[in-house]
């Protein structure tokens, strides 16, 4: 290749990309998506803090979210978008709402961020496993920026990690499929062995065996949180496998309720409500309800109170609180099955059950949590580095 | 179990094969086009977006169809007229449908459509194993099939197929006997974008019924490379697309058997599977390459086939 030919090419590569990140832009703005208004609306809380004026998060002019694919995908960024409009509703008067849709996993992370902080943000929520890293390197550089990570299991001196036992309502969801399969068999299609996927896979495993001790679940991993038409083909092949219920971790959940309808059988939602999508097969799901912790997270900062608070470290909320909530039930689940799963939420509110008391044991055999044994959150998802006896399917090891 | 593979190889086949056909009769032109996998996103937006609005799926596909070939166009006007580098003009192509489609694509993420199901055929969809392994499939799966035979027979058996490869292989017979070449290029990479944008459009409305920015996933650019595989054939390119495919939909199954490897070392296995051909198949056949693509590849190719 002539030297004037590779020149052309990087030039002609450089022009695609520019025009690529220019349509990006147009494409996932971080829209403010309302003016600040004048200072005299600001609340008490913003203006009378001159004490704390230095503490971390607080006197800036925008909140900063990002997440990593589009906000009306039935699932993960759906629910963490509809959080930030809650946080909107409450503090959109006097604080920029700053989003950004389709944010990967890597130093594009970091760009955004850094230019949300450029447009006032000094707080910033990362709502995807995978923008933890680029988080905790931004943070690095910005010591007066508060950053709270959605289901990270690591926090730094400003950066936090928040998340809620999702697992609680997946438990639950295991019930109602354990219940209506015909087969026993169900199927997981899996994006990524993160702590919170195994966890999940964990507790809809026990939640099915509790009502059907046979019953078991064959996981798929997709290797990518969102890509429709490995989704398809792994509906399809757990129904060649004899699967007849199957859920879900991934960010968009969408195609794989639809194509369980298509092939006439049952599924479990996760992330958010998908009962419109499969009027026969819906049995039941776990979505999120992140508006009123978001809230309570943006308030603490602006207070000036962040640092020692709850939300300065790895932090962790469930049934009782209201971050996770069972969806609503399809018309195919019987009356007694739903009681039998009230009554199990029951005692979960009230403290008295906890799926993952132990004896667990693993795919091997081995028992991993002791008889009687309960961990605390943190403890759980660190030490959840395992499949529970009843899952078909590898994890890399 | 291995009817279910082989149903999975012909469906996770078939876009890439739409698109790779396209890519064999660009690449017998003469020209190389890396922006095949951003004309499939239009398709598979067009498609989505013409079939949510109508209710009608035919529609949709057309329209996928034109706006792969639309987006080719930009290919060709740099490529052809403008003598542009073609391997970065067709990045910056899919770089340009990446983000022409993220940006009118916001909207239809959380849309239904009907889309394209699967037929039944009296006899042969029952017929045990053969019908469930070949005949439970959709009407596109079977029309790319059947484009591959005809593709074929105009390649070999039609004056127009001869000018087509006469343009790729040495551009001054094409010119001696009386055809334009550039003009043959147009008509071939417009084709490309058109097969790719029906490809796009399968995806999105007869396979998952479902739009999602970057749902290509590099499939186009998969197709490109399986372009050397299928040694330039239509014939073969669906051979090469199914074992994609079927390496695809192996890597599903054999996870659902709980067979104890590494799903991510799985997930790789089309990826690596296409590499090992083409590193296999890349020396022995190399001297099929059409001519003209020789200034493409660059020199290292052209001196080894010499």
């Amino acid at each position: 290749m002539s030297m004037q030919q590779l020149s052309i090419s990087r030039r002609s590569v450089l022009v695609g990309f520019a025009a690529m990140s220019l349509l990006a832009a147009c494409a996932a703005p971080a829209t403010p998506t309302k003016a600040p208004d004048a200072p005299a609306a600001a609340p008490a809380s913003a203006t009378t803090a001159p004490a704390v004026a230095s503490a971390p998060g607080t006197g800036g002019t925008a909140i900063g979210f990002i997440f990593v694919g589009p906000k009306d995908d039935y699932g993960y960024n759906q629910a963490a978008y509809l959080g930030s409009k809650a946080v909107e509703d409450k503090f959109g008067k006097n604080l920029k709402i700053l989003r950004a849709e389709n944010v990967p996993e890597n130093e594009e992370a970091e760009r955004v961020m850094e230019n949300m902080i450029q447009q006032g943000a000094k707080i910033i929520f990362a709502t995807s496993y995978g923008h933890l890293d680029p988080a905790i390197n931004v943070a690095k550089r910005h010591p007066d920026v508060v950053f709270v990570h959605q289901g990270g299991a690591k926090h730094t001196a400003n950066v936090g990690a928040y998340f809620g036992t999702i697992w609680q309502p997946v438990y639950l969801s295991g019930i109602a499929a354990g219940k209506m399969s015909k087969t026993g068999k169900l199927g997981y299609i899996v994006a990524f062995p993160i702590p919170q996927t195994l966890l999940n896979i964990n507790a809809f495993t026990l939640g099915a065996q509790s009502v059907n001790p046979n019953a078991t679940t064959t996981v798929v991993f997709t290797a990518n949180w969102c890509d429709p038409a490995k989704q398809t083909e792994a509906v399809k092949t757990l129904v060649a496998a004899g699967v007849d219920v199957v859920t879900q971790h991934q960010d968009c959940a969408k195609t794989i309720v639809e194509a369980s309808e298509r092939a006439g059988i049952m599924s479990v939602g996760y992330h958010a409500d998908g009962s419109p999508l499969a009027p026969k097969g819906w049995l039941t799901g776990s979505q999120w309800n992140w508006g009123n912790l978001y809230s309570d997270i943006v308030q603490t900062i602006v207070d000036g109170k962040w640092v020692g608070s709850k939300y300065d470290a790895i932090y962790r909320e469930g049934f009782k609180e209201g971050v996770v909530e069972l969806s609503p039930f399809g018309a195919s689940v019987t009356d007694d099955v739903k009681k039998l799963i009230n009554d199990k939420k029951q005692t979960m509110l009230d403290g008295k059950f906890n799926p993952f008391t132990g004896p667990i044991k693993d795919q091997d055999g081995k028992v991993r949590i002791a008889d009687g044994v309960q961990l605390d959150t943190v403890k759980l998802e660190a030490e959840t580095t395992y499949l529970v006896q009843g899952v078909v399917g590898a994890l890399p090891k | 179990m291995l009817e279910s593979i082989i149903a999975g190889a012909i469906r996770a086949g078939t876009p890439v094969l739409f698109a790779c056909l396209g890519e064999v009769i660009v690449e017998r032109a003469g020209l190389v086009n890396l922006g095949t996998e951003g004309s499939m996103l239009v398709g598979a937006l067009a498609g989505f977006a013409i079939t949510a609005g109508t209710g009608s799926a035919l529609l949709g596909v057309i329209a996928g169809a034109l706006a792969g070939l639309l987006l080719s166009l930009v290919f060709g006007y740099l490529a052809i007229q403008r003598r542009a580098n073609q391997l970065a003009t067709g990045l910056a192509v899919l770089t340009l449908g990446n983000g022409i489609t993220a940006f009118f694509g916001r909207s239809f993420v959380n849309q239904q459509i009907h889309g394209i199901n699967p037929l039944h055929i009296p006899i042969l969809s029952d017929i045990p194993f053969v019908g469930a392994a070949f005949f439970q499939q959709d009407i596109m799966a079977y029309l790319a099939g059947i484009m591959a035979v005809v593709l074929w027979l105009f390649l070999y058996r039609t004056r127009w197929g001869l000018v087509l490869r006469a343009t790729g292989e040495r551009e001054e017979v094409a010119y001696a006997g009386g055809y334009s070449p550039n003009r043959v290029r147009w008509a071939a990479v417009a084709f490309g974008g058109l097969m790719a944008g029906v490809g796009g459009a399968y995806l999105s409305v007869a396979y998952t019924l479902n739009w999602i920015e970057g749902m290509t996933a590099g499939r186009g650019v998969v197709a490109v490379a399986l372009v050397i595989f299928a040694s330039w054939s239509p014939l073969q390119a669906v051979f090469a697309s199914y074992l994609f495919g079927g390496a695809q939909a192996l890597q599903l199954s054999l996870q659902a058997d709980g067979v104890d490897a590494s799903p991510f070392l799985l997930s790789m296995v089309p990826y690596l599977l296409t590499l090992a051909v083409l590193l296999v198949v890349g020396r022995w056949r190399r001297n099929v390459m059409p001519e003209g693509l020789k200034a493409v590849f660059g020199s290292a190719s052209a001196r080894s086939v010499a």
